[in-house]
């Protein structure tokens, strides 16, 4: 049975051959064609993720070893994948949700031109291609081919509308944003590579347990430098909001199938090493926490619906992080998943907006859209409510776990937690009635042109939707049922290592845990009630004022890091070109040219032409050198 | 007859020679001076094997030690033969181009 898993590679191979067709052939391939290879490859990829993730399900795993990719000395680096729990369940998510985004953005994308619109469905496919590689490679360097990958991708589609400059701006920033990020990744693969002399996973994690808390606890730092990076948290997640630029199944492709959980991926991968270096631990708690309360409250003041949603998501990171930092890996990988579905779910709804709109992003011109876009409103609804965490939606679930286990390791985490998540039910809840409730404030023209999306946008919105409502059920707490978390017993065998580790908890009283669950809920239902009744009727149309604007303008971060980082390497790099490059560097050069061209001038001159003074200087010469023989002997 | 006598006669032809070569412009009178300090050397060459095979057959008779240098002359003295040839050569066609033997005409590698 196992030798049916090292067919994996066909799974990454279909995304890179719709990559290399679409292209390769952009020029001249019919929209038709581009859209039928371009969502072809992805769902034959969805199909195969499938067979392998019931045969994994059926308790195979395995390294598939394609080929030697580097060897050095003693060092031997594989080709390798890992076929696991871990890796085939986030396969699911990146090729199925991943293949919804395909679909929708071939009615999303529709007025491209031909070479366009292929160019698009190439870096798409490259980007799943990416992705995949990440997830599926079973050792650091492997991990680190697909996260650079996914780097060069996101700065290809956030950039894709080339002409317009800030756009541009916007897809260099998360290009070096990421950079910084993954100069922490690879110093960490390098201290990897010294310390246990291989950077597979299994040899890696096997080893971990010898290795001094000290060196584990920077390799995971690092490891998490690199997570910050890609998964933006402070302080690089500056960079995923201002990927807004991209067009929205792009934002909804990088916020909920790809990208940003490779950080989540990469850190639960490493559980072992984290729950060995109980610094990095809380380090990840701590920073996850600050983000998900930090982007929460941005959120609330932000006017571009994809702009709350990207605050929301970079926040909904952040609860990851949070569960990854207190030991709760399923938990973090449920959250990953469910947020997945009603992420990408409200990105594509709010593309479907923006369609309708023509391109209108200001939530203050929207409003009362609810009649016009039925399908699109009612799974925009949804999508709210369960990233709000409203049982029995999906949201609720994952997030519990993650703050039921926030709670063990600390009750402030708790208490943090909820008053973010409480921000979140608000902003969510601002956004939604904001643009569907209450009257149409658009131009007469955009009501007029107000329409329902094709289907080719509505069924993904349809699909994710049943996804958001019921993707919860694969993990239902203990609290309700025991042994009902499917997905904690299909994971097991990935966390079971760290769960040796970790010290016995006691678990928290069913009372305890009924309680806190009532907390969050109520706290969110009521944030929802007071949103709805508060935006519907009189949504904020004028600029905000006070602590209000400090939120609208993000707490000024983009400025601050302008000013401490920004300004003062333009003006170094002023007195580098003006003082150091003229004056120092080129100086240096230029009199060394300068000197060999007067000497030579000056040496020109023994040239005279005349043999009677060749024949002196040649005689001069042999009396000094029988002279200088002479003394010398 | 003392060695130190053929030195002194064989460094002032040196010198005669070395002295005409830098301060005549006359081409065969170079030339001359050329053979001059090659005749000097010559008899060096000579003086020094006379002296050398001296001291030799005294000890053994019948010896031929410190003959070779006496011959070498001989081939100093073949080739200097071969190369007046080439310069005589070269110093008529000098002649031809400039209508002069003047070196201070052969100024032309400045340019």
């Amino acid at each position: 049975m196992s030798n049916i898993l090292s067919y994996i590679w066909l799974v990454p191979l279909l995304p890179l051959i719709g990559f290399l067709i679409n292209g390769l052939g952009r020029n001249f391939l019919s929209k038709a064609m581009v859209s039928i290879v371009g969502c072809g490859v992805l769902l034959a990829s969805f199909v195969v993720s499938v067979y392998f993730f019931m045969s994994v399900k059926e308790g195979n795993h395995d390294v598939v070893k394609l080929f030697d990719f580097i060897t050095a000395g003693k060092l031997s680096i594989p080709f390798e994948f890992q076929v696991d729990a871990l890796s085939s369940l986030f396969l699911l998510i990146i090729t199925g949700v991943g293949f919804l985004i395909h679909l929708y953005s071939t009615a999303y994308m529709h007025e491209e031109s031909n070479a366009h619109y292929a160019r698009y469905f190439a870096y798409l496919n490259l980007f799943v291609f990416s992705m995949l590689l990440l997830v599926l490679g079973g050792n650091y360097v492997i991990m680190f081919i697909g996260w650079e990958g996914v780097g060069l991708c996101s700065y290809l589609l956030i950039g894709y509308w080339f002409k317009n400059t800030d756009y541009n701006n916007a897809a260099r920033k998360a290009f070096i944003m990421n950079r910084i990020g993954d100069l922490g990744f690879l110093l960490a693969v390098f201290w990897i590579i010294q310390q246990f002399g291989s950077v597979s996973f299994g040899e890696v994690f096997a080893n971990a347990e010898g290795k001094s808390t000290a060196i584990l606890t920077g390799i995971t730092l690092l490891l998490f430098v690199g997570a910050t990076g890609k998964s933006a948290q402070i302080p690089l997640y500056t960079w995923l909001p201002d990927a807004m630029a991209g067009p929205t199944p792009v934002s909804a492709l990088i916020h909920a199938a790809t990208m940003v959980t490779a950080g989540i991926y990469m850190i639960a991968r490493s559980n072992v090493m984290y729950t060995l270096a109980p610094v990095s631990q809380t380090v990840v708690a701590v920073v996850g926490l600050a983000t998900a309360i930090f982007a929460a409250t941005i959120a609330i003041k932000q006017n571009d619906i994809k702009k709350v949603l990207a605050y929301s998501t970079v926040s909904q990171l952040g609860y990851m992080f949070l569960g990854l930092g207190v030991g709760a890996y399923t938990g973090a990988v449920f959250h990953v998943m469910t947020h997945a579905f009603f992420k990408a779910l409200l990105f594509l709804g709010a593309g479907s907006v923006i369609h309708a709109m023509h391109h209108e992003q200001d939530i203050r011109n929207m409003g009362g859209l609810k009649k016009k876009l039925p399908i699109t409103h009612l799974t925009f609804l949804l999508g709210c409510i369960a990233i709000a965490g409203i049982p029995p939606f999906s949201g609720f679930f994952s997030k519990d776990e993650i703050l039921a286990a926030a709670y063990e390791a600390s009750p402030v985490y708790w208490i943090l937690g909820v008053a973010g998540a409480m921000m979140t039910a608000f902003y969510m809840f601002r956004l939604y009635a904001t643009t569907f409730l209450g009257n149409f404030r658009g131009t007469e023209e955009q009501e007029h042109h107000l329409h329902e999306s094709p289907w080719a946008m509505t069924v993904p919105l349809i699909v994710l939707a049943i996804l958001a409502v019921v993707g919860g059920f694969v993990g239902i707490p203990k609290v309700f049922a025991e042994n009902a978390h499917s997905l904690e017993n299909f994971l097991s065998p990935i966390f079971a290592d760290s769960e040796k580790l970790i010290k016995e908890r006691t678990p928290l009283s069913h009372s305890t845990e009924y309680g806190l669950m009532g907390i969050s809920v109520g706290l969110a239902l009521f944030a929802i009630l007071y949103a709805v009744n508060r935006f519907s009727k009189k949504p904020e149309m004028e600029d905000a004022s006070g602590f209000g604007k400090v939120l609208a303008n993000k707490w000024y971060v983009d400025e601050i890091y302008d000013a401490i980082i920004g300004k003062p390497l333009k003006a170094i790099s002023k007195f580098f070109n003006n003082v150091i490059e003229k004056s120092g560097i080129d100086g240096f050069v230029n009199g060394i040219g300068e000197g060999v061209q007067y000497a030579s001038r000056q040496l020109r001159l023994l040239q005279s032409g005349q043999v009677g003074s060749y024949i002196l200087l040649m005689v001069l010469g042999m009396i000094i050198l029988m002279v200088v023989q002479f003394f010398i002997k | 007859m003392p060695i130190y006598n053929y030195i002194y006669v064989a460094l002032t032809l040196f010198c005669i020679g070395v002295a005409g070569v830098l301060t005549r412009r006359n081409a065969i009178i170079i030339f001359m001076c050329i053979e001059l300090m090659l005749n000097a050397v010559n008899l060096l060459l000579v003086a020094f094997s006379k002296m050398h095979y001296a001291t030799a057959v005294a000890n053994a008779p019948g010896t031929t030690v410190g003959t070779d240098a006496q011959l070498f002359v001989f081939f100093i003295m073949v080739v200097a033969a071969a190369e007046v040839s080439v310069g005589l050569a070269i110093i008529v066609m000098m002649y031809r181009n400039t209508h002069s033997i003047d070196i201070n005409f052969l100024n032309r590698l400045k340019h």
